[in-house]
């Protein structure tokens, strides 16, 4: 296993990411590298988790709702031992358990088949649930897009959490800005973001999603007791790290070629 | 004792509550029509209300199920199968060990008019890779159908009437997952060919028998085959009906596309089996009237089952 420090967990994750979409020729770069942050912290200092024991019954729960993200995971589950850091460049490919979006009867560790936008955080609100009828201290993680808070189910989910004191789950947005079709303030604006999960009677907690600091400290924040579910507000830039992807939507699901790869594997590994 | 499908399941949930201590309930705010109401007052603790929701209802149960909990999400038919999107992820394609619970079947709801009529779920899920569709058609069936669903580990879909079903089986009948039983039987030599086997399922089995004891009154030998696992279906029980049968009704409170007829088509056809079929069910969307009013009215009744077994096909 490699190190665990946060930021080198991170570059490897975008360097991964970056070499997994340019190896299947498709795939998400934009908003994998916006959360590799926050993944990173997540699994190297707050995941409660076995990976020679996937299905450790005791274990944090992830769900990836923003599923198109699955690279970001994908490497974050690799350099965390779940699988040979070598299999991440079978991602898209036919007989791969590194489907295009999260499979969770492919790949041991993934807790929930996404890719459906708008439907994580309902089965992140049932592990929450179940994790307390049987007194275990798992914390539920659920990941989701700015763009996939147009989703209705999202705030069906959102209303329910509260109802049900969920304490022990943290609900992480990734707010890069931009989905297929534009920015999100163009397409549907999402915002007063804050205000919508402050209504729906979360507690909120907003943070610059690639400052490694206020994340760790957003996190610690997350697994300490409390009585409401958490919406963590992760301001983040699409295709983060790469200076020719940051912004726009352009590499919201467009893969590298060969130069555009070296260019940006060079820029990554500047830090 | 006529009673409906509905109210057995809740019944059932109740009284397997203590042998399946993985089982929790989750209702969309229709806990007294789905009958889970008793199972809500006596485990509270076990029951997740969610309000009018279905698809969040569907993922929580989803997350429950992935975290070893046996969960039932019952609503309206209509109101599931309204969600497919939900159940085709966050269920079938996950795998999560989830038991949907439909009630207010078919037209035989009656009153409440089209937009509460369950008639495209059949069709609909037994689309989806790895789900179990069933539709048990008395209080006997459906004691047999929860139970097995909840020892089963997948997803199932549970279709449930909201009317009042006859008893059509006989004490000690067995539910078997998977298998077409004959509810009606004429009494025939070996060598003698039936006038027709009927194919029904929940509401229309009663029709069918009906049908079948008017019609052996006058002379005609018709079988009745009771469906109470629509997909896995009973293929091997088509094609040995169609062997001893001049011809194959089936009858469902379902349209007509892509439920229990359709099914008896694809088993017949798939095994090169030539026999004629009449199909009956539903090709509208519904409307509002009394249960045997609207099954009469959409060509659905024992009436025109009979008339379905004798009818010149030429």
């Amino acid at each position: 296993m490699t190190t665990l420090d946060p930021k080198t967990l991170a570059q490897e994750l975008r360097g991964d990411i970056l070499r997994m979409t340019h190896a299947a020729k498709s795939g998400h770069p934009g908003g994998s590298l916006s959360i590799a942050d926050v993944l990173a912290v997540l699994y190297a200092r707050f995941l409660s988790h076995r990976p020679a024991e996937p299905d450790w019954p005791d274990r944090d729960r992830l769900v990836l709702s923003k599923g198109h993200a699955a690279p970001a995971l994908y490497s974050a589950m690799a350099r965390t031992g779940y699988f040979p850091v070598e299999q991440l460049l079978t991602l898209r490919k036919l007989g791969s358990p590194l489907q295009g979006h999260p499979d969770r009867l492919r790949l041991p560790g993934i807790e929930a088949s996404t890719g459906s936008l708008g439907q994580g955080l309902s089965m992140a609100i049932g592990m929450a649930l179940a994790a307390r009828m049987d007194r275990r201290d798992s914390h539920v993680w659920c990941l989701l897009g700015d763009g996939e808070l147009q989703e209705g189910q999202v705030w069906e989910a959102a209303m329910s959490a509260p109802k049900f004191k969920l304490g022990n789950l943290t609900a992480i947005v990734d707010l890069n800005g931009y989905q297929i079709d534009g920015s999100v303030s163009e397409v549907m604006d999402i915002e007063p973001i804050a205000d919508k999960f402050r209504a729906f009677r979360w507690e909120v907690c907003s943070i610059n999603g690639h400052d490694l600091a206020q994340i760790e400290e957003a996190l610690r924040n997350a697994k300490k007791r409390r009585e409401l579910p958490l919406a963590i507000l992760a301001r983040t830039v699409k295709g983060k790290g790469v200076s020719f992807m940051e912004g726009g939507c352009e590499w919201h699901g467009k893969a590298p070629n060969s130069s555009e790869l070296a260019q940006a594997l060079e820029e990554v590994s500047r830090g | 004792m006529a009673k409906a499908t509905r109210a057995a399941f809740g019944e059932a949930l109740v009284r397997l509550a203590n042998t399946v201590p993985e089982l929790v309930v989750l209702d969309a705010d229709l806990a007294k029509s789905t009958m889970t109401a008793d199972f809500m007052k006596k485990h509270p603790d076990r029951h997740f209300e969610i309000g009018i929701a279905e698809q969040n209802m569907i993922g929580i149960a989803a997350g429950l199920a992935l975290s070893g909990k046996i969960p039932v999400a019952a609503s309206f038919a209509c109101f599931l199968v309204g969600r497919l999107e939900t159940i085709r992820v966050a269920v079938a394609y996950t795998g999560a060990n989830v038991k949907l619970a439909g009630t207010h079947a078919g037209i035989g709801i009656g009153d409440d008019g089209a937009s509460q009529m369950g008639l495209e779920d059949v069709a609909a899920l037994r689309a989806l890779p790895g789900m179990t569709v069933l539709q048990p058609a008395d209080e006997l069936e459906t004691n047999g159908a929860v139970e097995w669903m909840l020892r089963h580990r997948g997803p199932v879909y549970i279709r449930l009437t909201r009317q009042k079903l006859p008893e059509v089986h006989k004490p000690g009948y067995r539910f078997q997952m998977g298998v077409a039983d004959a509810v009606y039987e004429p009494a025939k030599k070996p060598e003698t060919h039936l006038q027709a086997t009927v194919f029904a399922s929940g509401g229309t089995v009663g029709e069918a028998v009906a049908a079948a004891e008017d019609l052996g009154k006058r002379g005609f030998l018709v079988r009745v085959m009771n469906a109470g696992t629509l997909h896995p279906f009973d293929a091997d029980a088509a094609v040995r009906a169609a062997a001893d049968s001049q011809r194959i009704v089936t009858v469902e409170d379902h349209n007509v596309t892509g439920g229990l007829g359709s099914a008896v088509c694809e088993a017949l056809a798939e095994r090169g089996t030539p026999v004629p079929v009449v199909r009956l069910g539903v090709r509208e969307f519904g409307e509002s009237g009394e249960s045997a009013e609207l099954y009469a009215r959409h060509g659905i009744s024992a009436g025109h089952i009979a008339e379905a077994c004798l009818r010149n096909l030429g």
